[in-house]
């Protein structure tokens, strides 16, 4: 008897996958349930020249840092809490990623959904009047063949921003549960657009805190949150904590004194940053995590301290 | 509790509220403190039918104080569903705006050259869906002529003459409601559709308006016509001060001026 096959891999095993200019998107949102465990394996590797699509938080902060961004595809880049992503901040006012695409928030979802669909866009009101189309003239308008009221007694074909498909090679998520093959649940209080963004990949990888047998996914847990099915997914990694320092809730908030050390290092001096990074982010993905352990002991020490 | 305690943040609330009065059965989507603030004032007081959320993904059947957790809840609202809404158009949202200008856009994306600008802000988030689909107004904590410009450097937000020039498809829902600041009470029903100041707050003179602003701003007739923004009602301050913000949060926003303190 035949099953559906086994996809786990490692976190190493995914980057390796991976390929210098490569366009990939990376799910969550700002600073909640992003792929960071494989996002750190990116940065510490020497893939070069790669197109990000992101909801963007420190993902795209870290790795506009290490120089991995020719290109950059995004609505906004913020911690939240922190408004501002002192990394990206800094990588736009010196001018070091060769290529941005501002779109709006809209645009970016209708962008995702055509790239699913196969389509090479999808017409919609946003972007229409704002710079968003001066930035991007590659970005055009499509008329309607359908006449629409003008409110003053006649017709008019309304002109429409033809968003065009945001196709990635390779989407990278992260979520709470998922089993072998590929099936995802998210157990926090939003899917955000990650199902969106490995349909319109070549090939998904998914994170999860945890891999549980199949019927696991739904013991307690309504069927509804099952936002991935295995066909969308090519790889499975087992990351326990590995959105850190973004929220996985409920297995974990976001990690607020943490993203407080990553923001001030990156808006702070070289050798900030420098400090931070032989810290943090030299190891691998064991090395790191027992950072963060040993950062999380310290800090409860101070408080203890200061008692 | 006596007219003379009233707060300058306390006037901004309820002019925040007073534009969401007539919104009807809409969602309000506010973006920061004092809009928040304000939202959820109209909700208690004069349009109970607002549709409001945790700004997360729940809407709130009840009406919590400013960031306390959910206590009763009407519905599910994860950001994508925040999309479908803008396009279906039932939604209010008070924006903040880095720079607004003249004809009423906005710009929270970047200061400077977009190639490489002098401060990279947030991005063009929503803005520019946002004023294209639904009902937009602003909130602006410091009024100052480095906010209010004659010509914004990015168009995030869409005014009324630039959705004109775009066209029928952006102009039919382009709806830009009221720029609430902390001095004063704005519209963009000037001339040309520019900014018209509408109202000055308590204690502020129309000079004092016209000299925090980079651009030029409407009056109608003379200075003199121009009225005062209404002080809260009793009830209204009651609702603020031992409801919705008894920890005083809004004064982080807009402070309580020294002399007065």
């Amino acid at each position: 008897m035949k099953g559906p096959r086994d996809k786990r891999m490692t976190i190493d095993e995914v980057v390796a996958t991976l390929e210098d200019g490569m366009t990939i998107g990376i799910g969550g949102w700002g600073p909640r349930r992003k792929p960071m465990a494989l996002v750190r394996a990116i940065y510490r590797s020497d893939l070069k020249d790669l197109t990000l699509v992101s909801w963007g938080g420190a993902d795209v902060g870290l790795l506009t840092r290490a120089g991995k961004v020719r290109k950059l595809v995004y609505a906004f880049v913020s911690l939240d809490s922190i408004p501002l992503e002192p990394n990206f901040q800094r990588a736009r006012q010196n001018g070091t990623i060769p290529e941005v695409v501002e779109l709006d928030e809209g645009m970016f979802n209708t962008g995702l959904q055509a790239a699913a669909q196969r389509l090479p866009f999808l017409p919609m009101r946003a972007g229409l009047g704002s710079d968003v189309l001066v930035h991007n003239p590659w970005i055009k308008t499509v008329t309607s063949p359908y006449a629409a009221p003008d409110g003053q007694g006649g017709h008019v074909h309304e002109e429409l921003v033809a968003v065009p498909a945001l196709r990635l090679d390779v989407a990278l998520v992260h979520m709470n549960r998922a089993d072998a093959h590929g099936n995802a649940t998210y157990l926090g209080p939003d899917p955000y657009f990650d199902d969106l963004f490995c349909m319109a990949a070549d090939r998904a990888y998914v994170s999860c805190e945890q891999v549980v047998d199949t019927a696991g996914l739904t013991h307690e847990t309504p069927v509804q949150r099952l936002l991935l099915s295995r066909m969308m997914v090519s790889g499975v990694v087992e990351t326990p904590n590995g959105a850190h320092f973004t929220t996985c809730t409920p297995d974990y908030e976001r990690d607020e004194a943490f993203q407080r050390a990553y923001a001030g290092a990156a808006g702070g001096s070289d050798e900030d940053w420098q400090a931070f990074h032989d810290r943090f982010l030299a190891g691998d993905e064991a090395a790191y995590q027992a950072a963060v352990e040993a950062f999380r002991a310290e800090k409860q020490a101070e408080k203890e301290a200061a008692k | 509790m006596s007219t003379e305690t009233v707060t300058r943040a306390d006037v901004c609330a309820a002019a925040i509220a007073d534009a969401c009065k007539d919104d009807g059965e809409i969602i309000a989507s506010p973006m920061g403190m004092l809009p928040m603030l304000g939202v959820r004032l109209a909700r208690l007081t004069s349009n109970p039918d607002l549709v409001i959320s945790d700004g997360e993904s729940l809407f709130l059947a009840g009406t919590p104080p400013l960031f306390a957790k959910a206590d009763k809840v009407e519905g599910w609202i994860p950001f994508r569903r925040v999309f479908d809404v803008v396009a279906y158009g039932k939604r209010h949202v008070m924006m903040g705006a880095t720079q607004i200008d003249r004809f009423g856009n906005q710009n929270i994306s970047a200061i400077g050259d977009f190639a490489q600008p002098k401060r990279q802000l947030l991005g063009s988030r929503g803005a520019p869906g946002n004023t294209v689909n639904n009902r937009t107004s602003y909130w602006v904590p410091k009024h100052n002529p480095r906010v209010f410009v004659e010509a914004v450097d990015i168009v995030s937000g869409v005014g009324p003459t630039r959705a004109a020039e775009a066209g029928p498809a952006a102009s039919r829902f382009n709806d830009i409601h009221r720029v609430v600041s902390d001095l004063a009470v704005l519209d963009v029903n000037g001339p040309d559709r520019t900014l018209r100041l509408l109202s000055v707050h308590p204690g502020v003179t129309v000079d004092q308006v016209l000299e925090a602003s980079g651009c030029a701003i409407h009056v109608d007739g003379s200075h003199e016509d121009v009225p005062e923004t209404r002080t809260p009602t009793t009830q209204e301050l009651l609702v603020i001060r031992e409801v919705l913000d008894p920890k005083g949060l809004r004064f982080k926003e807009v402070p309580v001026p020294k002399e007065s303190a």
